[in-house]
């Protein structure tokens, strides 16, 4: 067993080769640079499939499957800078994941990039992303993690700006690094403080790691400013490397730029895997995130038991004895929830937690919570304004990002890892099909200038409607499972039901804003023509076409999996959550009608049909007329939706506020070197010259500054160039010795003394 | 081995040759520049001599000559390195190859130019070897000469007044340093740097300049503050620390390109040097005494050069800002090091991080600038010395291996894992993060500030649509790729296995920790 773990670093390190190699291959080499890419994937992905087989193993007691290997990087002092890698359940889970979607877009860019020139570069960048995901995931130190996250940057960077020569593009691919590396400075702040700490930044390390009891124990003791542990402290300052990448509200705005990238980039990183990583790490370190210190648990606040797994429930109770559970604030339908499924997966920490007693809802999951409740219904209603097919989809990774991070704050690790790993697949499907109909359609994007593509493209539209039914929650398909448990843990929330309520609200926004995108991109007819004859230097005379099968068949395995994913984690058998926490969960059909499942899926699937139903009244109806048409919402309510077209301006008010200070901060500061200190440190030369012993050396510099300009005569007079530097240099010499005298009659006087 | 003066044939060697090429008859161009390169390139083995003889594990000073020189007033030829001189010395000769194959298209006095470098070469090993003050200084002075000339002969358009005002700020700081230094001497009759910090170790230094100085009635510890800012002063103004700073920028965009690359690559180390191996252990506790300030003079440092950095248009000047940035995170280190006295093994720890971090950057430094400024020459070979930031753009299409080798240096220089510049960095926060917490912070925001322009940059000058005034424009030579690849291939080898450079700094890193407390 522990042959696999030691052998793990094989899974980033093939396609981390690959990239090294295509960096130094010719350009002509397009065949060879997509085989060397996908083929080192495809390894990735069956060490990566064996790592997985062997996590199924029985761990004999309860508790989690989980290896380690760590190792010294370099020694400074006396002690070592360790780094590892680790394997347990949320890493094979992710390395699944990220291998298998990985491989499908590999062999989808074939097709995809087949016209241009610099595929080979392209290919290597991917294996370079690949490999810094594939090592974030497997890093057992917040160290390695971070390294990993930063090429994972870099990796974005280098492909959003692919089209380099693109002024949008080149300007995106900065946005997106500047951005996320706002919240990096967070992340390492939040590192650099968990170091000094703990001590450590290894993740698990026989009992001495930052995760395990003792640190946390540690960590959750010690208070900060304004009272707050520093296991708070340090959470929120990790959880700001994770807004950064999982595009959360305020720092969201580079995603939806970032579609200037080729569209299998977007749907690799900026849909599937790389964004996801924000919501990875705070899954890594969750132990830490729901730390609370034990003096602000109110008796109130410890009567929410029902976030605690049954498990755990028993095991507090008897630390605790907690009496039932009561949910205080509930509101008529939720008003004697019992303990729900979901909170099995409160792992560790929670159970490190709850020896000392924090068994309330720590701070930094309230933000964590609240960060992604905004940001969930915020995307959502930008998303139902915009009319470009990728940034609708961009708009809503934002916005299922938050549902993500919603589920790690409501419901824990499992909660909000069941939903990335079915957002991965649907939403990866999705960017692909939209990148077949962009192919189809001689690179169109404006949604409006499309429409009646069923007919040309059918394959494309069948695989894209399971991944927009699958993105809105209709039942049985995977997205409708995943959101499901995050709404159900809201649902049962302890600190408020705003959470759910908006959950709500963003899921009928998301039912809504794809069922628009669809009718509008595949129902009605062709309208390209009319775009055509408005504007004669539009592409693309012909009709659209279905993609070569190199594109349509990884579309039908993503879109397989979209159906059916879900079912690997449904309240009948929780299958995810078990596997993740180290449980056996049995098949249970009593599962469905306990603790209120059945009426939230009752609900959400009413919500999901009242927005499909709502979009296909205003757009499937009756088909869009013409691409210069209003939309339909923009005629009722045009001051509403130029906001939201706008994206509530928050690009602008950056502009105006931030990036403005920016300049503004530069402009200062080189005034002030030009004049300010320029000027007093003149002042302050002239009064240390002051001294008459250095009048000496002045008058030398003087008499220095005439010389040379009479040289500059000789020089004019094109001689005379060695004599020049002769005299220079004897000058010079003259000033150091008579410096060098000086010092000899100073050192002469002192020893007479 | 052992026998032979490595250190003194280091220093000898481009000397004799800086001599031997003032002789030359300006047209022998080739014969010069062979020269030159040759001896720059003899240094290098022989520093890698001593590199690879150094004792890793032993943590005083080896390759030691010492003989008589002027007995009667206690000036000896003492020479040596240990982790921090020997990392210095490699330093230097790395750079100064690179800055000559940099300057290889320079037709104008050709042999001077060279012989200028070597000098400089020279005064820079004899600076980073020399263990007694007096033949530290002059060799500190002499690395000042030849720079002064490669400037005011070589440089840009306002090189005259840059030349003045390199020359007069730092000598300024030079002989407030030699005053500073004459008073400990009259005090305590030794120049040799090693004994001096045994002395102020036992507290005999204060007390020696609190008995022997009588000036105008003032006491010792006072005393002990005025010498402190004379020698501070020298060193601020070399590395720089703000506000002495502003004869930088100027100097290093009129300096000819070379010239730039000798000065940041291994020049400015000279300030951090003495900021280690005289400031550090003589005056640790007048350093404590005005930490605070200091400690934020270099926050200062850190944050404004990164946005003055952003405001330039000239992307020598762009860069110069830059290198202030980077050495003031090695500032932030030195001054966190010294806070916090007595034996806490956390402490030592954290400080043994925060000095392995700026020893590291500072050769990490001095590798990247000069790589960048190296691609800076190139740029100004193919532009006829046009360097603005808005005067190019989309070059990346036209020159891909250029855009793609400057841009590993940069983003070396920015800081991304894997490359060099990161674990410099990070050791310098991991420990300043806990020795002073606040200022650290701060700090991170001109990591941040300096991606903004460093992405800048690439993006104006490598990214866009191509502008066709360029479209001529050459990607980079066989020979031009050979200078920057030792230099690229470092950066990814310290990057991921920094354990190289770490392993021969640590134990003297060890060892100046215990002797702060």
């Amino acid at each position: 067993m522990s042959s696999t773990v030691n052998n793990l670093w094989l899974i980033p390190a093939f396609p981390l080769l690959a990239a090294a190699v295509l960096a130094v291959t010719k350009q002509r080499h397009r065949r060879f640079s997509a085989f060397l890419a996908i083929a080192a994937m495809a390894i990735a992905f069956l060490i990566s499939g064996a790592a997985f087989l062997s996590t199924l193993g029985d761990t004999g007691e309860e508790g989690i499957w989980r290896e380690v290997k760590n190792f010294p990087w370099f020694q400074i002092g006396k002690s070592t800078v360790q780094l590892g890698w680790i394997l347990d359940p949320l890493t094979a889970s992710m390395l699944v994941m990220v291998t298998f979607v990985g491989l499908l877009i590999f062999i989808y860019s074939i097709g995809y990039m087949a016209h241009d020139s610099n595929s080979t570069r392209f290919f290597g960048f991917l294996s370079l992303f690949a490999a810094a995901m594939l090592g974030l995931v497997i890093s057992n130190s917040l160290l390695l993690l971070f390294i990993c996250w930063e090429l994972v940057g870099l990796a974005s960077y280098l492909l959003i700006g692919f089209w380099y020569h693109k002024p949008s593009a080149a300007a995106a691919a900065k946005k997106a690094f500047i951005t996320t590396r706002i919240g990096d400075m967070g992340l390492l702040l939040g590192m650099l403080w968990l170091y000094s700490e703990a001590g450590t930044l290894l993740f698990y390390d026989n009992g001495n790691g930052c995760l395990e009891a003792s640190a946390l124990t540690k960590l959750v003791a010690q208070t900060t400013v304004f009272g707050m542990a520093v296991s708070t402290g340090i959470s929120l300052l990790i959880f700001c490397g994770a807004m950064g990448k999982s595009g959360q509200v305020p720092l969201h705005v580079w995603l939806p730029d970032a579609m200037e990238g080729p569209t299998p980039v977007s749907a690799l990183i900026h849909a599937a895997t790389m964004v996801a990583a924000g919501v990875f790490l705070i899954a890594r370190m969750y132990p830490l995130m729901a730390l609370q210190p034990e003096a602000s648990v109110s008796a109130s606040q410890v009567v929410h038991a029902p976030a605690l797994s049954i498990s755990e429930k028993e095991r507090a109770s008897r630390a605790l004895a907690i009496v039932q559970p009561v949910v205080h604030d509930s509101k008529p339908l939720l008003k004697s929830a019992p303990p729900v499924p979901e909170g099995e997966s409160q792992v560790e920490g929670k159970a490190a937690a709850s020896q000392h007693g924090a068994t309330s809802t720590s701070t930094a999951l309230q933000v964590i919570t609240w960060i992604g409740t905004i940001t969930a219904v915020f995307a959502a209603c930008i998303a139902v304004a915009q009319t470009d097919i990728k940034r609708i989809l961009a708009y809503s990774t934002v916005s299922q990002l938050g549902f993500m991070m919603i589920g790690l704050g409501v419901g824990g690790v499992a909660v909000g890892m069941f939903h990335l790993m079915t957002h991965a697949f649907f939403k990866a499907l999705l960017f692909l099909g939209a990148g077949s109909v962009i192919h189809g359609c001689g690179g169109e994007q404006d949604i409006r200038r499309m429409g009646g593509l069923t007919q040309y493209m059918p394959t494309t539209f069948l695989t894209y409607a399971a991944g927009m039914m699958a993105l809105s929650g209709v039942p049985v398909l995977a997205g409708f499972w995943s959101k499901d448990d995050i709404l159900h843990a809201a649902s049962v929330w302890s600190v408020s039901r705003w959470p759910f309520y908006l959950c709500l609200f963003a899921a009928l926004l998301t039912a809504f804003y794809m069922t628009r995108q669809v009718c509008y991109v595949f129902l009605g007819r062709y309208r390209s023509s009319d775009a055509l004859s408005a504007n004669s230097s539009s592409h693309g005379h012909h009709l659209p076409h279905e993609s070569p099968s190199v594109m349509t068949i990884p579309l039908m395995i993503l879109a397989f999996c979209a159906v059916l994913l879900g079912l690997i984690g449904t309240p009948v058998w929780p299958w995810f959550e078990g596997y993740l926490s180290g449980h056996h969960p049995s098949l249970s059909l009593g599962n469905l009608f306990e603790s209120g499942t059945i009426q939230i899926m009752l609900i959400s699937t009413a919500v999901v049909f009242i927005g499909i139903g709502l979009a296909w009244r205003l757009y499937g109806s009756r088909a869009v007329a013409g691409s210069e048409d209003p939309d339909i919402l923009e005629r009722a309510r045009p001051e509403v939706f130029s906001v939201l077209r706008n994206k509530f301006y928050v690009d602008e008010l950056y502009e105006a506020t931030v990036i403005r200070f920016n300049a503004w901060a530069g402009w200062v500061c080189d005034w002030f070197d030009r004049w300010v200190w320029t000027g007093a440190v003149r002042l302050l030369s002239y009064l240390v010259l002051g001294f008459s012993w250095l009048n000496r050396l002045f008058d030398e510099y003087v008499i220095n500054l005439g010389f040379d300009q009479g040289c500059q005569q000789v020089k004019n007079g094109g001689q005379m160039m060695s004599s020049l530097q002769k005299g220079q240099v004897q000058l010079y010499l003259r000033v150091i010795g008579m410096a060098l005298t000086a010092l000899l009659l100073v050192l002469t006087w002192g020893i007479g003394q | 081995m052992k026998e032979f003066p490595i250190i003194t044939a280091l220093t000898i060697l481009p000397l004799i040759a800086g001599i031997v090429l003032c002789g030359f008859d300006s047209q022998q161009k080739r014969l010069a520049r062979g020269l030159a390169l040759t001896v720059s390139l003899v240094c290098l083995v022989l520093a890698g001599l001593l590199w690879k003889n150094f004792d890793a594990a032993f943590a005083g000073l080896q390759f030691v000559e010492r003989r008589s020189w002027v007995p009667t007033l206690g000036v000896e030829y003492f020479v040596g390195v240990d982790g921090l001189g020997l990392l210095m010395v490699m330093l230097s000769a790395i750079v100064v190859p690179m800055a000559m194959l940099a300057s290889w298209e320079i037709e104008d006095r050709v042999p001077i130019y060279f012989s200028l470098v070597l000098f400089l070469q020279a005064g820079l090993f004899g600076t980073f070897t020399a263990l007694n003050f007096f033949h530290w200084f002059i060799f500190w002075e002499l690395s000042l000469v030849p720079a002064f000339f490669l400037i005011k002969l070589w440089g840009g358009a306002g090189r005259h007044f840059a030349a003045t005002q390199f020359f007069v700020y730092t000598m300024v700081g030079s002989v407030a340093m030699l005053l500073a230094f004459l008073a400990i001497v009259l005090a305590t009759g030794t120049f040799d740097f090693i004994r001096l910090a045994g002395l102020a170790r036992t507290g005999e230094l204060a007390s020696a300049v609190a008995a022997k100085l009588h000036w105008l009635g003032l006491s010792g510890s006072q005393l002990s503050l005025i010498l402190f800012s004379g020698l501070l002063l020298g060193f601020a103004v070399k590395v720089p620390l703000m506000p002495f700073h502003t004869w930088l920028p100027s100097t290093y965009a009129e300096a000819p390109t070379g010239t730039t690359i000798l000065l940041t690559g291994a020049m400015s180390k000279m300030g951090l040097y003495g900021f280690l191996r005289i400031l550090m252990p003589l005056f640790p506790e007048q350093m404590r005494m005005v930490l605070t300030p200091l400690l934020w003079l270099a926050v200062i440092t850190i944050i404004f050069s990164a946005c003055a950095a952003f405001a330039q248009k000239d992307l020598k000047r762009i860069l110069a800002y830059s290198s202030i940035n980077h050495l003031g995170y090695c500032l932030l280190g030195v001054f966190a090091a010294v806070k916090l006295t007595g034996a806490q093994p956390s402490w030592t720890t954290e400080k043994a991080a925060v000095l392995n971090g700026v020893l590291l950057q500072m050769f990490n430094h001095g590798l990247t600038a000069s790589a960048i400024f190296c691609f800076i020459a190139f740029l100004e070979r193919r532009s006829n010395g046009l360097r603005g930031l808005n005067d190019f753009s989309g070059l990346r299409k036209v020159a891909p291996i250029f855009c793609g080798l400057m841009g590993i240096s940069l983003f070396a220089s920015l800081g991304l894992p894997g490359l060099n510049g990161f674990v410099g960095e990070f050791l310098i926060f991991k420990g300043a993060f806990s020795l002073a917490s606040w200022a650290t912070a701060l700090s991170a925001i001109g990591l941040l500030v300096t991606a903004i322009f460093l992405l800048t940059l690439l993006q104006r000058v490598f990214n866009g649509p191509l502008n066709e005034r360029w479209s001529k424009f050459k990607d980079l030579s066989v020979a031009e790729r050979l200078i920057v690849l030792p230099a690229t291939v470092l950066m990814f080898a310290i990057g991921i296995y920094p354990q190289m450079i770490i392993r021969v700094i640590n134990t003297t890193v060890l060892k100046m920790v215990s002797q702060l407390n």
